[in-house]
């Protein structure tokens, strides 16, 4: 893993945004959407905080939270799709970059973005709604960092099967990490679901950040051994992950599908 | 003979039932630009995107600068760099900032000098600042020339060049590959489907249909081993009745 081809193509993404305003727009115009309609929907139900349970006023910070997932998947698998777009893979892959520092490239690329957004929808939210998410405190940084970890699992999934099967399969480039929405228990907790969902709810790492995210902002606590347990899901998920995107390079290049995609 | 910057033995590729490319043997020299021919899908572009380590050979060896690719890839291609007019830059940045990325990438020393050369090589200094999409599609041709010589390479894997070139920068082109082999000992493994520019620019000519080697050679003497009155007429023979 060498720092200055992970710091090229960092550097390749950095101007792709520096100038492109439609891209930038991009970044900024879901996350400030979703904000503006989730952030007016709990204004609205907080009108009836007598008859509603309290975690309503929890959404915004869901809808902050969720986003640092999705835009960490996103910051891989789009910009992967950038590199396909504009039929400059084949020109990265014959250069000495492996396939695991261009996947580590995105990874910053995407960390890099949700920085950004996260920091935008953040301040909003404080302007418009006097949402504080740092009310979490340092629980935060372990929820932010399970979720970032979680995205870039998809990511490098999405990465892998659009590798293999084309830009037919780009579509999961948005659509993969919304299949994990309903079971992550972002707006409602896990006990809403039936059985069989919340088997698969307790396997999903991100269940336990949205979790805990309510039990703070109830109760002041929250099960730093179901964070924990987050942890170790993500941990092995990334891994298998990695070891999944590896093995799927080589088909690919095997197959003859590399240059087919990059040309 | 000296030693061979690229060495191929026995390399197969098959797609599935189709083999692209069959039990083919060749060496590249330092300073030589080799030619390959044949028709569409004779395995021209399959062999550089093996010698790239882009698609993986079914069997056969490739070494590079004596070491085994399979085992020495990042090293190998370190000092080897490739064009094709089926690749592009990304088109949203400007010439300059796809040279720096990949001069970058390619770990060149002393980049913003190296990239003021290479601008300088191909006469595209004056559109440095322009976007990659505004480019005309011979400038597009010249910027993926300019970056296949960013890391001062040994060895240049060029897939039809010049394809898009009008006759006077391809000529020109052709000049410049010529003379950066005389002088910097750089060897070419090249491409293309204009006969008149094979014969022009190969030191060495091979001759490739249905993924086999079928002849090779000084681009002379294959004219004249197979009776033909230039290069195109051999191509045609090949492409039609399947031998030279």
């Amino acid at each position: 893993m060498k720092p200055h081809r992970l710091g090229a193509l960092f550097m390749r993404h950095l101007y792709l945004y520096r100038r492109s305003v439609p891209r930038l727009v991009e970044m900024f115009y879901w996350p400030l959407l979703d904000l503006l309609v989730w952030g007016f929907i709990t204004v609205y139900l907080s009108q009836f905080r007598q008859t509603l349970p309290g975690f309503v006023t929890f959404f915004i910070g869901a809808l902050i939270l969720w986003d640092i997932l999705f835009r960490s998947h996103q910051g891989i698998s789009v910009s992967f799709l950038e590199d396909i777009w504009s039929k400059n893979l084949l020109n990265l892959f014959a250069s000495p970059l492996s396939a695991m520092e261009y996947i580590s490239a995105l990874m910053l690329v995407g960390l890099f973005k949700l920085v950004i957004t996260a920091t935008v929808m953040t301040l909003l939210a404080w302007v418009f709604y006097s949402f504080n998410i740092f009310l979490l405190g340092f629980s935060l940084i372990p929820f932010a960092l399970n979720l970032i970890i979680m995205g870039w699992t998809i990511g490098i999934i999405t990465t892998a099967i659009i590798l293999r099967f084309g830009q037919e399969a780009e579509v999961l480039a948005w659509a993969l990490g919304f299949l994990f929405m309903p079971i992550s228990a972002v707006f409602y907790p896990v006990s809403v679901l039936p059985s069989f969902l919340q088997t698969l709810a307790k396997a999903i790492p991100a269940s336990y950040v949205f979790e805990g995210m309510r039990g703070i902002l109830n109760s002041g606590t929250f099960s730093s051994a179901q964070l924990l347990r987050a942890f170790g899901l993500n941990a092995l998920y990334i891994s298998l992950a990695f070891l999944f995107f590896r093995w799927n390079f080589k088909v690919v290049k095997k197959k003859g599908l590399l240059v087919r995609i990059g040309e | 003979m000296p030693e061979a910057v690229v060495e191929i033995k026995g390399l197969t590729k098959d797609f599935k039932t189709l083999r692209a490319v069959d039990d083919v043997s060749f060496c590249i020299y330092p300073g030589e630009i080799l030619g390959l021919l044949g028709p569409n899908g004779a395995g021209k572009t399959t062999i550089i995107h093996m010698i790239l380590g882009l698609t993986t050979p079914t069997s056969g060896e490739i070494r590079m600068f004596g070491c085994d690719l399979k085992k020495t890839r990042q090293a190998c291609v370190q000092n080897a760099n490739f064009s094709s007019t089926y690749v592009s830059m990304p088109n949203s940045l400007t010439v300059k900032e796809c040279l720096k990325v990949f001069a970058r990438l390619y770990k060149v020393k002393n980049r913003n000098k190296r990239i003021t050369e290479v601008l300088n090589i191909f006469e595209i200094e004056d559109i440095q600042n322009h976007m990659v999409r505004t480019l005309s599609s011979g400038q597009q041709t010249r910027l993926n020339l300019a970056k296949s010589l960013i890391n001062s390479p040994k060895i240049l894997l060029l897939d039809e060049p010049t394809a898009s070139l009008d006759p006077d920068i391809a000529d020109k082109t052709r000049t410049m590959l010529r003379s950066i082999t005389r002088e910097r000992n750089i060897s070419i493994l090249y491409t293309s489907h204009n006969m008149k520019e094979m014969e022009e620019i190969s030191d060495r000519l091979i001759f490739l249909h249905h993924g086999k080697i079928i002849a090779q050679g000084k681009p002379k003497e294959v004219i004249k081993n197979y009776r033909g009155k230039n290069l195109e007429e051999v191509f045609l023979k090949v492409a039609r009745e399947g031998h030279p």
